[in-house]
């Protein structure tokens, strides 16, 4: 879309466009670039610059089996909690949206979650599946050595899943909700006149009609379980134990501020980066569908 | 509902009522547990009546944390980065809407792409920028030869040097590198009439007058939206300021947490790291709920 009457002195048009362009150069092109030129070369333990080592730091990564435990974690992390907190989502809009008595509460209320930072939610479930107090202790009392995160790599892993899926919860909701209830009420009450019930309309109208605001969260509770995460691994089990919750930023952080591995760092982000780009042109492709039923 | 459905009905309220509950069980059992003592904090299981110490942890917490300080700066930060979002978008987006210029698509493109990369992926090579900001002009005038044209010529040696680690300017600046409210703007901006561009120019309006005594105006909802939405992104930050803020000075209270996550061996003091967990969570907390139309305006918005 074009306006068709604009300003003819161009040259005031491109200073308004100077002070953003001064810093998307300044710290996304420059790092953008930056890291893949460390990723092509290796950094001298001595300085005396930086020498050229093409594809090697990207073979040493690939090759090396925490890096493949990181990425699978990450999946693993992404897949569950993205199904998790999309459907729980989904089901809380659905009913919301059927406006009985007390849905206003629960639009106000259902979204807090989102506010709260990462860090945050992480200290507090942190203490509340904490195995020796809070609330997996009582578990804990009935079977002993049921639930310990600190020892466990599966039990570290649901929490952190628990934790990063009540936050989207309220996240997703807000936009099923949007979603929701921009189906014309004409449609919903023209189905009920045919004599289709409330699950029929659902899976027949309402659902077909939201499937554009699905694919979207899908991308992006993906794309935010990558970076989102970092906060509550951080604060709630620090990449362990022995590395099962060691996702993908976390590993780029500890790799590189922690062992001051910039080049394989660098190589780490590279694939992060290529991996959220072909998220983000999947989720263009269907944009315009998203587009076609409004 | 267009009609009665009773027994699905009964299930809409249990279904959202459990919803409803476990979505503010975290917020009451923070609260609770920063109510007790030490003792009864570690019962298991615990209490749910609360306790009598409830201002004396917020107190402990907030003097081991130090939060006073560390919440002013999350302030100054939150508020600096909502700030410069709300006014450097809507800048970008009048220039991208308003101008036709050779490279305007390009310009559009190049704000565009910056959508796709988060600052935590390309987190190392940032924080090598911020370290001196200059950098990347020192090298473009090294590899350009222009280095070494100066020194020829006016014998002063170029090095560009300015170090923003440990400082507000360092926090703010990356976190506004994005695109995200340029984009909430143009969509607004396509769809203000052109009628009122063309009586503003009939009437003698440049660009700079259109721009602040009309569109901006105009936009005030889109503002409020897009500063409520970055202000609380801002303020739940971590990784960024983590990194660096290696000095305690510039530290904001997100960051502070981990210093009261409690230590392996001796009894953990959970009602302590519980009351500093509520203090940090409040300031978002409060803004989500005082905000709740900017908020969701401006999520959906954003996002599209």
């Amino acid at each position: 879309m074009e306006k068709r009457v604009t300003f003819s002195r161009w040259t005031i048009g491109i200073l308004f466009a100077v002070p953003q362009l001064l810093l998307i150069f300044t710290f996304f092109y420059w790092p953008a670039g930056q890291a893949v030129y460390w990723s092509l070369t290796l950094q001298q333990p001595w300085g005396g610059g930086n020498i050229w080592v093409g594809l090697d730091n990207f073979r040493s990564i690939l090759s090396n089996a925490d890096y493949w435990n990181s990425i699978s974690a990450s999946l693993i992390f992404a897949g569950i909690s993205t199904g998790l907190a999309m459907f729980i989502a989904l089901v809380l809009a659905a009913l919301t949206d059927r406006q009985l008595a007390g849905s206003r509460l629960y639009r106000v209320v259902l979204i807090w979650p989102y506010g709260i930072a990462a860090p945050a939610l992480a200290m507090a479930f942190r203490f509340i599946l904490a195995p020796e107090a809070g609330f997996m202790a009582v578990v804990n009392q009935v079977w002993p050595g049921f639930w310990d995160p600190g020892l466990d790599g599966t039990d570290a892993m649901a929490s952190i899943i628990v934790a990063f899926s009540w936050k989207y919860v309220g996240y997703n909701f807000i936009f099923f909700l949007a979603a929701f209830q921009a189906i014309p009420r004409s449609l919903i009450e023209a189905a009920a006149m045919d004599g289709s019930g409330v699950i029929r309309r659902f899976w027949d109208i309402q659902f077909p009609l939201i499937t554009p605001t699905i694919f979207f969260l899908l991308v992006i509770n993906i794309t935010e379980s990558f970076q989102d995460s970092f906060g509550i691994v951080d604060i709630m089990t620090s990449g362990g134990p022995a590395n099962a919750t060691n996702l993908m930023v976390y590993k780029i952080y500890s790799d590189g501020f922690k062992g001051l591995d910039y080049s394989g760092a660098a190589a780490q982000s590279i694939i992060l980066m290529l991996l959220i780009v072909v998220l983000t042109i999947f989720q263009f492709r269907f944009i315009e569908r998203r587009v076609h039923y409004r | 509902m267009v009609e009665r459905t009773p027994f699905l009905n009964f299930f809409t309220h249990v279904i959202l009522f459990v919803g409803f509950v476990f979505c503010i069980a975290p917020f009451v059992v923070v609260i609770i547990a920063a109510s007790h003592n030490l003792k009864d904090v570690n019962d298991v299981p615990m209490s749910l009546l609360p306790g009598n110490d409830f201002w004396l942890n917020i107190k402990t917490a907030w003097t081991t944390a130090d939060l006073g300080p560390k919440l002013l700066n999350s302030f100054i930060m939150a508020a600096g980065v909502a700030a410069g979002k709300v006014i450097i978008s809507a800048l970008t987006a009048f220039s991208i809407v308003y101008f036709r210029y050779p490279g305007r698509t390009f310009i559009f493109w190049l704000i565009f792409v910056t959508l796709m990369l988060p600052l935590e992926v390309r987190i190392v090579p940032t924080y090598a920028v911020v370290a001196n900001v200059l950098s990347p002009y020192q090298t473009i005038l090294d590899i350009t030869g222009l280095t070494w044209l100066i020194e020829k010529v006016s014998g002063v040696q170029v090095s560009l040097s300015l170090g923003l680690l440990n400082s507000y300017t360092g926090l703010i600046l990356p976190l506004i590198a994005t695109a995200t409210g340029t984009f909430l703007y143009r969509q607004f901006f396509l769809t203000v009439p052109d009628e009122l561009t063309e009586a503003a120019r009939m009437d003698g309006a440049g660009p700079l007058r259109f721009f602040i005594d009309i569109l901006l105006p105009l936009s005030r909802n889109n503002m409020a939206a897009l500063g409520t939405i970055m202000f609380l992104w801002a303020w739940n930050q971590y990784l960024w300021p983590l990194l660096i803020t290696t000095d305690q000075s510039h530290a904001t209270a997100v960051t502070e947490l981990k210093q009261l996550i409690p230590n392996v061996g001796g009894i953990p003091e959970w009602n302590i790291a519980m009351a500093g967990t509520l203090i940090v969570m409040l300031p978002p907390l409060i803004v989500v709920v005082a905000m709740q139309r900017w908020f969701v305006r401006g999520l959906i918005a954003t996002e599209k």
